[in-house]
């Protein structure tokens, strides 16, 4: 057991709990983050669409709207103030027949009433002029100038390392296993021992139920709602520039189109309720299906340049409504569950709020040196030449490139393991800074990759992992003769 | 800016054949630009015997093969950049290069050749539903690690593919102590080499199952197991073939791709069936030069014919940089094909000034037995050639002899038939 009492244990390193440590650490307090994987952005916040939407689809009234929209705008300050990718793209909702015309008008109204900025419906004319791909079917559509996307990983990163910068803990691999209480305290045991804190925030994404479930009689249940995706080469960018939607349905908004902040296009995600809290894997039918339906959407996608499928867990509430803050039975335990898409476009918000809740609860004060701003990794390519060699001349490693189909230099990797927190496998330093994430999915760079990590943390290359323990690469030594 | 009359644009065999080829046809301002620390290229990890036979009448290894035409490249005196990726090339053909001790170099040259090589088709594009664990490399990537470093990615292996690394590696892992299950081809023939096939897989009792793809990967940290399944004719997936393999390691080698970002970046007209830039029969890309050899204008089974074709670019390019154009109006005759044939490289013949014959390469798209080959310019026969057994994983050719090249002027196209042999 840890001696210190902490004021507050984050449970989660997602786009949530890291935005929760990051506006909370502008408050004097101990703040640590609690996270199973071996990294910061390893569930739910690693595979989205990184979409940040208007808000005129949550329905009006809800919390979901409510931190949408008020998340949303919060967007483009933050991204500069953490440099990270945000592009403000605008998003279009496709309306594919005269019947379904009230349904969009109904949109657009929930829309205006959200509080969205901007939308409009526009007639065919002008949709062939702002995405010329569009499908033959398409009538009119809802425009959203407000629309955004952003690098999912980026944004993560991004607040834990401003939320780390101003104080707060990160403890990996450190899986939670339970919540009791402890007179005033919460005592928080882990898999590497038991903390005690003043409060908790469960920012657990799909296991959100379990740790709530541990401390409230109110139960609730999160059914992990898997979305596969495509996400296509850099030369198939520029395909469509804002985010296309189809009319949303029962079980979400259907499958998307979208250019990435990096300019690759993404296609997806499927909607299939599942029972595994962990099961990414992608299926047959799950691709069939986001090749049928992007084809409603746009024609003739260029889904031969695919360079990766991956899926990803929405964490579904019965309920489809975010659960924020304190249940009644278990004071000092708050809430982030339920937070499915719009998720990542509310986090800002749901951040802030928490914060000021348990900054209120516990009589928090401001510090006076936080500092609300983080540098991103450097991508030396985007200085002129003259910077460029006057820095490769203090750190050659920013000339010598690794990951040639992003153009990734050993800098760069150097640089995004010694973050804090920082890369401590292969897909930690894809995440950071793409190497491996383009056309050869890592062919030609991981062997290298693996040797910088190996260097960096002073360690083997055969503990070098994929993700975290038990995902080593190398599996043993060559025959000795 | 320095200024070189021949650019070389990778130095792998294709590379340093071209550049030995520019300098034995006298031009003697020649930059080879490679991004490894080492020449060679991909060559240095093919440490298995068999490359040679053509150009030495000798079988080497990979590293011995590189070795040899090093020192020419050595002795030629060129200069050379090693451990400098190229970023882009402009339409004046100035490029832009990085590394660690010159920092952003930028060179002109008068001609270039490009020579980049290829690279693997990844786990991503090949869209294999299941889980994304450790566990899932391309076999030049296990080929580098079980050489190069030394290490073993896997104990338990089945490969996916039958291409010529996969087979190379089914027996390399095997000989460090792993074991391959299977291999498996989607399609109902071998993408590799015949000789691979006896002797890397049959020799060790590798069973390798045509008409068979994998369907689905288990395990979340580490690969735990593979499903493979029998495809029908359409190459899906059979319900109720499924074999479950419990393994650790699963290596693709389903194709490589041509690697032209730089080609593509340059604006040059790009073939769709080989993923490389258009060239005629100088070699010349559609950017006058600008020529192209080796893996980066299309996929070769073998480094020997690599070396020839980056020979005739190397000499192409040092020709164009001297300013001795053998034509004013350079002048195409399209190479047409019959359905059987995939792709021809060069896709057309430049008549004027030739002093050689004219090599056609080509591949096949199914397997076919007893044919006749025939190059056809109108109703002139220019060559022939009777194949008993034609196979997409075999390089074809066809010789277009110059005595009958220079008959056919005023011809309008020359088209490759291939018919019965009765």
């Amino acid at each position: 057991m840890q001696n210190k009492i902490y004021d507050t244990l984050i449970i989660g390193a997602g786009i949530v709990g890291c935005s929760v440590a990051r506006y909370l650490s502008k408050y004097k307090g101990g703040i640590a983050v609690l996270e199973r994987k071996e990294d910061v952005c390893c569930g739910t916040s690693k595979a989205n669409s990184g979409i940040v939407h208007a808000g005129f689809d949550a329905k009006h009234g809800t919390l979901m709207a409510l931190y949408n929209v008020r998340g949303s705008r919060m967007y483009p300050k933050l991204s500069e103030e953490l440099d990270f990718k945000y592009e403000n793209n605008g998003s279009i909702v496709l309306c594919l027949s005269e019947e379904d015309r009230p349904k969009l008008v109904s949109l657009y109204e929930n829309g205006v009433r959200n509080g969205v900025f901007g939308l409009r419906i526009v007639e065919r004319d002008e949709l062939l002029t702002l995405e010329p791909h569009i499908s033959d079917e398409a009538v009119c559509a809802l425009y959203a100038p407000a629309g955004g996307i952003v690098c999912p990983f980026d944004a993560t990163f991004a607040m834990a390392e401003n939320a780390a910068h101003n104080g707060a803990e990160f403890f990996f691999d450190t899986k939670v296993t339970d919540i009791v209480r402890e007179d005033e305290l919460w005592k928080v045991v882990t898999t590497r021992g038991s903390y005690l804190t003043r409060t908790v925030v469960n920012a657990a994404g799909c296991y959100s139920d379990v740790f709530h479930n541990m401390v409230s009689s109110s139960k609730i249940k999160i059914t992990p709602r898997r979305g596969e995706y495509f996400l296509l080469d850099r030369t198939a960018g520029g395909y469509v520039s804002h985010t296309i939607f189809r009319l949303p349905g029962k079980m979400g908004k259907g499958v998307l189109v979208t250019p990435t902040v990096h300019g690759n296009i993404l296609v997806g995600p499927t909607a299939e309720d599942i029972d595994d809290k962990d099961d990414v894997s992608t299926t047959a039918d799950g691709l069939d299906k986001i090749r049928l339906q992007s084809a409603l959407s746009i024609k003739d996608l260029p889904l031969n340049k695919t360079i990766t499928s991956f899926s990803g867990l929405r964490s579904h509430e019965a309920g489809h409504e975010f659960i924020i803050g304190e249940p009644e039975d278990a004071e000092g335990f708050f809430d982030c569950a339920g937070i499915e898409s719009p998720g990542l476009s509310a986090a800002p918000a749901i951040g802030e709020d928490i914060a000021t809740m348990i900054a209120d609860k516990l009589n928090l004060e401001e510090k006076e040196d936080f500092d609300p701003y983080r540098t991103g990794i450097l991508d030396p390519l985007t200085l002129d030449e003259d910077r460029l060699n006057e820095l490769i001349k203090v750190r050659p490693d920013y000339g010598k490139i690794i990951c040639r189909c992003e153009s990734v230099t050993e800098g760069q990797i150097r640089d995004a393991i010694r973050r804090i927190p920082g890369a401590r496998s292969i897909d930690g330093v894809k995440r950071r800074v793409r190497a491996g994430m383009g056309r050869c999915q890592g062919g030609f760079c991981s062997p290298s990759v693996m040797e910088i990590i190996a260097d960096e943390l002073n360690c083997d290359i055969s503990d070098v992992t994929k993700k975290g323990q038990g995902s080593e690469i190398i599996l043993g030594e060559n025959k000795v003769l | 800016m320095t200024c070189y009359e021949v650019v070389v644009i990778g130095g792998g065999p294709a590379g340093l054949a071209a550049a030995i080829s520019a300098y034995e046809n006298g031009c003697r301002s020649i930059l080879l630009i490679e991004r490894d620390k080492k020449l060679g290229g991909i060559l240095n990890q093919c440490i298995h015997n068999g490359f040679g036979l053509h150009t030495f009448k000798e079988e080497l290894t990979g590293p011995e093969y590189a070795d040899r035409y090093s020192r020419r490249f050595y002795e030629t005196g060129a200069d050379l950049m090693l451990q400098t990726t190229v970023l882009d090339i402009s339409e004046d053909k100035v490029i832009r290069a990085i590394n660690e001790k010159d920092g952003l170099v930028t060179v002109k040259a008068k001609a270039i050749v490009l020579s980049m090589g290829c690279r693997e088709r990844s786990r991503g594009a090949l869209n294999i539903p299941g889980t994304r664990p450790a566990g899932v490399y391309s076999a030049g990537t296990a080929q580098k690690l079980v050489n190069i470093d030394g290490k073993m990615p896997g104990k338990k292996v089945v490969i996916l593919g039958s291409g010529d690394i996969g087979l190379i590696m089914a027996r390399r892992m095997t000989l460090e102590g792993a074991k391959v299950l299977a291999v498996v081809e989607l399609m109902p023939y071998s993408g590799g080499l015949k000789r691979n096939i006896v002797q890397c897989l049959e020799d060790f009792d590798i069973p390798l199952y045509l008409s068979h793809t994998v369907t689905k990967v288990e395990g979340e940290n580490r690969v735990e197991a593979v499903t493979v399944s029998e495809v029908d004719e359409n190459r899906k997936p059979i319900q109720g073939t499924e074999i479950r393999y419990e393994c650790d390691t699963l290596l693709l080698s389903c194709g490589l791709i041509p690697e032209n970002e730089l080609t593509q970046g340059l604006g040059a007209s790009m073939n769709k069936v080989t993923n490389g830039p258009v060239v005629d029969s100088d070699l010349e890309t559609s950017i006058p030069g600008v020529f192209a050899c080796g893996n980066v204008l299309h996929v070769h089974d073998l480094v020997d014919f690599v070396s020839e074709e980056a020979s005739d670019a190397g000499r192409n390019a040092a020709m164009y940089a001297a300013a001795e154009p053998r034509y004013k109006v350079k002048t195409k005759i399209p190479v047409k094909f019959s359905k059987e044939i995939r792709y021809t490289v060069p896709s057309s013949v430049v008549l004027a000034g030739i002093s050689e014959d004219i090599k056609l390469r080509f591949r096949v798209g199914n397997i076919y037995r007893y044919k006749k080959v025939t190059a056809l310019a109108g109703d002139r026969v220019l060559a022939k050639k009777i194949r008993k057994v034609m196979t997409p994983g075999e390089m074809e050719e066809i010789v277009l002899p110059i005595g009958k090249l220079k008959d056919i002027k005023g011809a309008l196209e020359i088209t490759i038939t291939v018919e019965d042999n009765d």
